[in-house]
């Protein structure tokens, strides 16, 4: 057995991963043919490189069938209601900046805060009978903002993709979704809520705390925590 | 693990008990068009209710309680009055809390009856407390009446009210409101501008989406007006916040609401009804100087009730939901009606926390 680390199997975010870890003096690798997902580590002893999903690494942590994994908060809170309980949190990594953010058409001139989408959503569903419909993939953590913020009568309708979009296409009233810089959001006459900042994510080194660790996983641990600390 | 043969049967006695005291057995199905529940309790709901779908009938959720199911009963065939009683599983996600049960049984009594609200809802305590005689619970009481009361008396706007009343069950979105209308948070920047700017309601942005220039402008117009409004008055917030905060026995529990009446007199007939049902409750046996009465109980967890409301909770186990609990819905009966409407009280017993408390006793 050795140290499991999950990185990312594609993208951008797979490249800023091993960047990160190469400055750091650990180098990662994928092996074989550029369609084959199998990776190699070397600068720590006993450990194993395992390519992934994103969005299966916070599962794979939390089944403990791998010790550590990059992903970002936005997956690991999303999927995880226990994350606190079942992973801790090594390192931010400094990329992979998204915000999960709450925005409305910019032509709602009397809605800039949660108060104000509030009582627009009671009247929305007088006026239409249906619930103020928001458009999300991120269903459980926009759920538990606004039931916090105390926000009701809104509905939330899945959106896997040109989230920005379903407003226009009148299938939502309004988004639920991850921006780096509002670009996508303006272009398509859209608004920021002043308090809707869901969550702040970036890509995040996690630590599993229900796998089973060897002695020699734990001294790979230890080398390795020495390497990104320094 | 609680041996489940024995929660069984412990439902079904604690059913029979309920049938002799003149209930009917029903038995609503255990998968729930999602709808239903979805337009009652919004999203909040599936937090708690598991959901499942098929691609004809659409999102169903496993009953996640009984009451819904026995109005919707009730309200389409029921002859009145009615006595209910049930007994099986409800669903609910414990996700944050997985030492929880996620499923577990129920058994209830439900009275839908227009004479004497007050004897209905002491009936249905007495019957529960009856049940529960010997473990070491507390009783907690409620009324959601008075609170409602007191917002309707307010002296100010019906949209604030009609604002106000729609949060009774979220305590914090309700203060932050409270504040809002008594004056005291800081109007945001924004609303000051947007409130200041004369001219075209609507701004310059592209209009896109289902809610209409209309509508904008006419939310602009509301927030106009209730700008101008006076702020609540010191003496009514205050009586509300006391209100809000009495927690006490009945007796005088009932003395300080009395007091605080002088400020917010509108709650006066809804203390009446507190008065018969105290009377009801003595009449059944109930030792009314022992028990607890908080304004604020049910706020947070009992959404439909607007009524009376009562839990019964292990004292040594903080830790366990309520073993039992129950209350007064009468507008969930309008609500789900169509057109009909028809005083109800009801409430539930958990027999795997009676019988895992009766075995901790011996």
């Amino acid at each position: 057995m050795s140290l499991k680390l999950g990185v990312p199997s594609k993208g951008r975010l797979m490249e800023k991963t091993f960047d990160w870890f190469a400055k750091r003096g650990l180098t990662l690798a994928r092996t074989g043919s550029e369609r084959e997902y199998a990776g190699a580590i070397a600068g720590v002893e006993d450990m194993e490189l395992v390519l992934l999903s994103a969005g299966e690494i916070p599962r794979e942590l939390a089944a403990g069938r791998i010790h550590l994994g990059v992903t970002g908060t936005d997956l690991v809170q999303e999927k995880l209601p226990l994350w606190e309980q079942q992973l801790e949190e090594m390192q931010p990594l400094g990329f992979g900046h998204a915000d999960l953010i709450l925005a409305v058409p910019q032509c709602w001139i009397d809605v800039e805060t949660l108060d104000d989408l509030d009582a627009v959503a009671a009247s929305f569903r007088k006026t239409h009978g249906h619930r103020l419909r928001i458009a999300t993939k991120y269903h459980r953590l926009v759920r538990e903002f606004l039931t916090e913020a105390g926000v009701a009568d809104y509905q939330l309708v899945d959106s896997q993709g040109a989230t920005e979009g379903t407003v226009k296409n009148e299938t939502a009233e309004m988004v639920a979704d991850i921006t780096s810089t509002g670009e996508t959001l303006r272009a398509n006459h859209l608004k920021l809520l002043s308090d809707g900042l869901v969550l702040q994510s970036q890509a995040t080194l996690w630590r599993s705390r229900v796998a089973s660790y060897s002695e020699a996983d734990r001294v790979a641990l230890k080398a390795l925590a020495g390497l990104i600390h320094d | 693990m609680m041996d489940r043969s024995k929660a069984l049967a412990r439902a079904t006695r604690l059913r029979m008990n309920f049938e002799a005291a003149g209930a009917q057995v029903v038995e609503p199905p255990l998968l729930q068009p999602a709808g239903t529940l979805l337009d009652l309790y919004g999203e909040d709901i599936r937090a708690r209710a598991y959901v499942t779908s098929d691609a004809v009938r659409g999102e169903q959720m496993l009953r996640p309680d009984f009451t819904l199911p026995v109005v919707q009963m009730h309200m389409r065939e029921g002859a009145e009055p009615a006595r209910y009683t049930y007994a099986g599983e409800v669903f609910r996600r414990q996700e944050h809390d997985p030492d929880r049960s996620n499923e577990y049984l129920q058994v209830g009594y439900e009275i839908f009856e227009r004479d004497d609200p007050a004897a209905a809802d002491a009936e249905v305590f007495a019957l529960i407390a009856l049940q529960l005689r010997g473990l070491p619970l507390r009783a907690a009481t409620g009324d959601i009446g008075i609170l409602m009361a007191a917002v309707q008396g307010l002296n100010t706007t019906e949209m604030r009210k009609t604002a106000l009343m729609r949060h009774i069950w979220r305590p914090r979105r309700f203060r932050s409101l409270l504040d809002r209308y008594a004056g005291r948070s800081p109007v945001p920047e924004s609303r000051l501008k947007l409130l200041s700017s004369e001219g075209p309601l609507t701004g310059s942005a592209t209009v896109l989406g289902k809610r209409s220039e209309a509508e904008v402008a006419e939310r602009v117009a509301l927030l106009r007006e209730d700008a101008a409004a006076a702020p609540i008055a010191e003496n009514e917030l205050l009586a509300l916040e006391a209100l809000m905060a009495v927690r006490e026995t009945v007796p005088f529990a009932i003395e300080q609401m009395r007091d605080i009446a002088v400020d917010l007199p509108a709650i006066n007939p809804a203390l009446d009804r507190l008065d018969g049902r105290v009377a009801a409750l003595k009449a059944r046996g109930i030792d009314i100087e022992s028990l607890d009465f908080e304004a604020s109980y049910g706020r947070t967890s009992m959404e439909y009730y607007d009524g009376f409301v009562f839990g019964f909770y292990a004292e040594a186990r903080p830790d366990l939901p309520p073993i039992a609990s129950g209350g007064r819905y009468d507008a969930l009966t309008r609500q789900l009606g169509q057109g009909g409407e028809i005083p109800a009280v009801g409430g539930v017993l958990r027999p795997d926390l009676m019988l895992m408390l009766e075995e901790g006793q011996s």
